[in-house]
């Protein structure tokens, strides 16, 4: 399974939802597919993303938040998933990119390729609804039972270690920061 | 344990006057008092961190969602979060006020802290973000609000060094 493609079949569930990518291919590759102002693209402090994403959920309990990890970050903020956990968030939908390496500065691989299971890690640390899926079909189906769960869900995406040839886009840091807050601000209550 | 409970009091209500609702916290002997009182509070959501790093994200996704907040960690932790306060909060200008128990200055007595005291004022200046050390319990509202106002001025960072002698009463 490619990301490209996995997030080119759920893109149009992600209308109305506050959504939280990391940094490199995933940004890059989600705006490819189609910019909306109700995705925040995290593109630096690499680890953060779930953690930005529990702050929303919590600040916003009626509104359905869906962050787009990946196994490098995650590894980075290993003890966020206790975080979350600790705090299971019904609205948040957790979805890591796992390839087994750190594709944007060069493919080193991470610790999911030698072993490390980052669904079990989560599972132990008390998530409540874990999934690993290693295919499209399979990986769509697992999104819409996460974003029709009223609970905190975590589903590890298996993907190949591919992305774009670049990841700087038209869109500007702050002026995706405005847009999402804007977003926001002017959503009542959604999905 | 000799830790100010009056001071503590003052400074959760300074915070609930300025409108914060997420609060995020790592344990530190100088703030037990104030994460309890966080709490107790219905109207507060309490954030216990694994480690100081994750509450600039939790701050961010509450500030992006229109909700105040704030960290409470020793100087130590936000040592711990420097990536996060550069590469987020600052990068996205997120208004972050963050209380730093300043521990390691003139009257410590715990070793460990001694290195810490000697750059917290440093890295303060280094990473630009405007501080002020709150020593006097009749300071504590006027300091944390004027922080806050500053915060959201700037969208920047933020930080209250909170002194010993606010926090800490020493068995006489």
């Amino acid at each position: 399974m490619k990301r490209l493609d996995a997030l080119r079949a759920i893109h149009d569930r992600l209308d109305g939802v506050a959504v939280v990518t990391i940094m490199g291919a995933v940004a890059a590759e989600l705006q490819t597919i189609g910019h909306h102002d109700n995705f925040f693209y995290l593109q630096h402090a690499m680890g953060l993303a779930s953690s930005v994403g529990l702050g929303i959920a919590l600040a916003r309990p009626e509104r359905r938040v869906v962050v787009f990890d990946g196994d490098g970050s995650v590894l980075m903020n290993l003890g966020g998933l206790t975080t979350l956990a600790r705090y299971r968030p019904r609205n948040l939908v957790h979805v890591i990119f796992d390839n087994g390496s750190l594709l944007s500065v060069g493919g080193f691989p991470t610790a999911t390729s030698t072993g490390s299971n980052l669904e079990g890690i989560a599972r132990e640390a008390g998530a409540p609804r874990t999934r690993t899926v290693d295919e499209l079909p399979g990986f769509v189906e697992a999104f819409d039972d996460a974003l029709g769960a009223d609970d905190l869900s975590l589903i590890v995406a298996k993907v190949e270690p591919v992305g774009p040839a670049g990841y700087v886009t038209d869109l500007t840091l702050l002026e995706n920061r405005f847009g999402f807050a804007r977003w926001l601000a002017s959503a009542g209550a959604g999905p | 344990m000799p830790v100010s409970l009056e001071s503590s009091q003052r400074i959760f209500e300074a915070l609930q006057a300025v409108d914060v609702r997420v609060l995020s916290a790592l344990p530190e002997t100088w703030l037990v008092h104030l994460i309890r009182l966080a709490e107790d509070d219905p109207q507060t959501t309490l954030v216990r961190l694994a480690k100081e790093e994750e509450g600039v994200g939790v701050s961010m996704g509450a500030h992006l969602a229109g909700v105040r907040s704030a960290m409470l960690m020793q100087n130590h932790g936000f040592f711990a979060a420097v990536n996060g306060i550069i590469s987020g909060a600052q990068l996205y200008r997120i208004p972050l006020l963050m209380l730093i128990s300043n521990r390691g200055v003139f009257g410590e007595r715990d070793p460990w802290q001694t290195e810490g005291g000697l750059l917290t004022t440093h890295v303060l200046d280094a990473l630009r973000i405007p501080f002020q050390t709150l020593g006097s319990p009749g300071e504590v509202e006027r300091t944390i609000a004027g922080a806050m106002t500053l915060a959201y001025a700037a969208l920047r960072p933020v930080a209250v060094l909170l002194d010993r002698e606010l926090m800490w009463e020493e068995p006489s």
